[in-house]
């Protein structure tokens, strides 16, 4: 069993505030800096939970990101309350996507998301389906 | 290439000054209004160019390590979006030609694509 380092961080993600999406995604990589974390674990890290705050926020309407370091692994689990993934397998094709035209001014929503975490993570193990919100747990292997 | 040479090239104005980019070299660019195109995979010593003004632009430039930021077509950047930029220690700078003619110089000046 994994020894747990004790780091344990836990965000809200305001659906009242797309500016503030991110936020929860910049201090875990904060922390994993002064951790001295190797950069790319990093990078990879930075780039998924990234996607799914964006995500929790635009479809989710908000929702929570977890953060546990472990010493041989790093989880981090994105939940939301939103109406889910319908079509989880085309979700997962790079292109599509049901953002609105609003977010896809935002500069997101373009159906690039999910196939981007899945590039960057060891582990992924999504939960969803219509009308239960979405939780998706990303798993990244240290050493 | 220093930002104070790209700011030159470009004639662009610097919004926020972050001294501690002073010595960076920034050898390739990233351009898109599109922030999921820049998570895609962004090359270390980028600097970014885009039209889109909102503050995920200095978070998206934030989690990819993007120490520069070059706004397009003159836009007018909130000071929300400076603010955020300051905390994180990313320059700002504004220039009035487009997208296409801001990574045209940067070509010819020798950059290259940072994906």
């Amino acid at each position: 069993m994994a020894e747990k380092s004790g780091m344990h961080m836990e965000y809200d993600i305001n659906k009242e505030d797309f500016n503030s999406a991110g936020e929860a995604s910049s201090k875990v990589k904060k922390t994993l800096n002064m951790l001295g974390v190797d950069n790319k674990v990093i990078k990879r890290v930075a780039i998924a939970m990234y996607e799914a705050e964006i995500n929790a926020f635009i479809h989710g309407g908000g929702g929570m990101a977890v953060a546990d370091i472990y010493t041989d692994k790093i989880v981090i689990e994105i939940s939301d309350h939103g109406k889910g993934i319908e079509n989880l397998e085309l979700a997962m094709q790079e292109g599509y996507s049901t953002a609105s035209e609003e977010i896809r001014m935002m500069g997101f929503g373009a159906g690039m998301g999910l196939p981007n975490i899945k590039k960057n993570v060891d582990e992924l193990d999504i939960r969803t389906g219509p009308g239960e919100g979405t939780d998706l747990k990303m798993t990244f292997k240290l050493n | 290439m220093r930002v104070k040479e790209v700011a030159e090239l470009l004639s662009a104005e610097i919004l926020y000054d972050e001294i501690s980019n002073d010595e960076r070299d920034f050898e390739h660019v990233v351009a898109a209004d599109l922030m999921s195109e820049i998570m895609l995979d962004t090359a270390e010593q980028s600097l970014m160019v885009t039209g889109l003004i909102n503050p995920q632009v200095i978070r998206t430039a934030e989690l990819m390590d993007v120490y520069a930021v070059v706004f397009v077509r003159g836009k007018e950047v909130s000071a929300e979006v400076t603010e955020l930029a300051k905390d994180r220690g990313i320059t700002i700078m504004s220039v009035c030609q487009t997208m296409y003619e801001t990574c045209g110089r940067l070509y010819e000046a020798g950059l290259t694509a940072g994906r």
